[in-house]
């Protein structure tokens, strides 16, 4: 047990001394969020949907939480030649702890970032619809750190060299943001990206945060949950199995 | 303390480690040296669980670390050619979480991190970020972390790699007194000669995945008629030069030397 605290520990200590890193890191969703959030307002709500900045916040959030979990995850790669894995594994503790100290680790700094971009996102005007939204909000910012980070500890654990990385980026992690409903309604698509849409696991955790944020909701709370829970599950097989057969 | 039987490992088609057979005392220094892929490193991960032997097999303090591997774990400490520190944290804590992981029990872990950190002239910059370290400090804190728990055995893979002589010197004056005081066995992998030289008691040879000589630096010496042991080496293994593809593991080292990490 002590081992997995230790680790989980490590991840937080690493994230809170990374103070610069904090602080850039916040850039990408702010973007997102002034430009868009203020770009499409007039369209969006032209079209009748409503203030497109409450629409878009959530998606900004479920944003932040997906790319640091997965970044954890993959950081994992550097870190088997470089760094501190090489040390861990070799050492007489089971693999499952210590990738079960590096998940919890990583998803809680996400879910930190995720916080810290929800206080950027009420300076830009965002309101919740209620302060008991809140908690809820972090009950599914949770679940996609934990889906996320196990599919991240999946990925860096299989991959062999850094050029993967670059593909992952742009044919995995990127298409699971845009197609998730971050950036536009589900609702009325065109068959094909409806479909496309409905198997992302993102798609139930942003659905999740906007319900619990602003009560609008395409597939309902209760589909989200019961969804993410079992990613979350079959990720966290997929990844501590791919973690225990790493050979250094 | 060590004892391998034709230990044999391919990849694929290439035959990294063709049948070696060594046997170590305990309390000894024993010496890997070879020139690049000979199998140094396949050999030594292969004693310490990272790698799983084709063929052949591994005696580790009486246990066998395919079939034991966390048991045997216990028993050794390892310093890799590569940095396994973690830059963002501190030396105390670097030295906290290897307690951890090795359980060391908690009453002595306290005494013991600041017994080798004093050891190792770490102590002073023990609350100071790991990333601030030069090469030699570095290494001196691995090799001081590999000690923490009490090994019976130390593997050292090309330990002084990219050092200065003083530290060098420094290093291994520490690490000998340990192996004194503690009886503590090391195995170590190089291609400095004077190291292997002045450091190990027993040397063995290895190339192409094979032992070609194996004995004293006095031994080895008088079987090649050579006035060092840099002549007895190159008169066993040839002066041709190795090439090798490099591998995943070399670009990611070239992309972290560009990176600025210090050796």
């Amino acid at each position: 047990m002590t081992a997995i605290y230790i680790l989980w520990l490590r991840e937080l200590k690493r994230y809170v001394r990374s103070r610069a890193q904090i602080v850039a890191s916040l850039g990408q969703p702010l973007l997102y969020l002034l430009a868009l959030g203020f770009g499409l307002e007039p369209v969006f709500r032209k079209a009748g949907n409503g203030s497109y900045m409450q629409f878009v916040a959530p998606g900004v959030i479920g944003m932040t939480v997906l790319f640091s979990s997965i970044f954890s995850g993959i950081g994992l790669l550097w870190d088997r030649q470089f760094g501190f894995l090489k040390e861990t594994l070799v050492a007489p503790v089971p693999r499952i702890r210590i990738m079960t100290g590096k998940a919890l680790g990583g998803a809680t700094v996400a879910i930190l970032q995720g916080l810290l971009v929800v206080i950027v996102c009420l300076l830009v005007g965002f309101r919740p619809r209620s302060v008991a939204a809140i908690p809820i909000a972090i009950v599914f910012m949770a679940l996609i750190a934990t889906v996320f980070a196990s599919l991240g500890i999946a990925i860096g654990s299989k991959l062999e060299n850094m050029q993967g990385f670059q593909l992952i980026m742009n044919f995995l992690v990127m298409p699971i943001f845009f197609l998730s409903g971050a950036l536009f309604p589900l609702a009325n698509l065109p068959r094909p990206l409806a479909a496309v849409t409905s198997l992302d696991p993102l798609s139930y955790g942003i659905d999740g945060l906007r319900a619990a944020l602003i009560g609008t909701s395409q597939f309902g709370i209760t589909t989200d949950i019961l969804i993410l829970c079992c990613v979350a599950i079959l990720l966290m097989a997929l990844g501590s199995y791919f973690f225990s057969k790493i050979q250094l | 303390m060590i004892k391998a039987t034709d230990l044999v490992k391919t990849f694929g088609d290439f035959t990294a480690v063709n049948g070696v057979s060594f046997e170590v005392q305990k309390g000894e220094i024993f010496a890997f040296l070879g020139p690049n892929g000979a199998g140094k490193t396949t050999t030594i991960k292969m004693l310490t669980t990272l790698l799983k032997p084709t063929s052949g097999h591994i005696q580790l303090d009486g246990l066998d670390p395919t079939v034991q591997q966390n048991e045997a774990r216990r028993r050794f400490g390892i310093v890799f050619q590569d940095p396994s520190l973690d830059g963002e944290l501190t030396a105390y804590e670097n030295m906290d979480i290897h307690a951890v992981l090795y359980h060391v029990p908690r009453r002595v872990r306290a005494e013991r991190i600041e017994f080798l950190l004093n050891t190792f002239e770490l102590w002073v910059r023990r609350k100071d970020l790991v990333k601030t370290f030069s090469g030699g400090m570095k290494r001196r804190l691995e090799i001081a972390r590999g000690f923490l728990h009490t090994p019976k055995i130390l593997f050292l893979d090309e330990p002084t790699l990219g050092l200065d002589p003083q530290s060098r010197n420094q290093l291994w004056t520490e690490v000998k007194n340990l192996n004194q005081s503690e009886g503590v066995t090391v195995f170590l992998t190089t291609h400095y000669m004077d190291e292997a030289d002045r450091v190990a008691e027993r040397i063995a040879i290895i190339d192409h995945g094979r032992i070609v000589a194996q004995g004293s630096s006095q031994q080895l010496k008088e079987q090649t008629s050579s006035e060092s042991l840099e002549g007895a080496f190159l008169a066993l293994t040839g002066s041709s030069i190795r090439d090798e593809k490099a591998s995943s593991a070399d670009q990611l080292r070239q992309m972290a030397r560009m990176w600025g990490s210090k050796r």
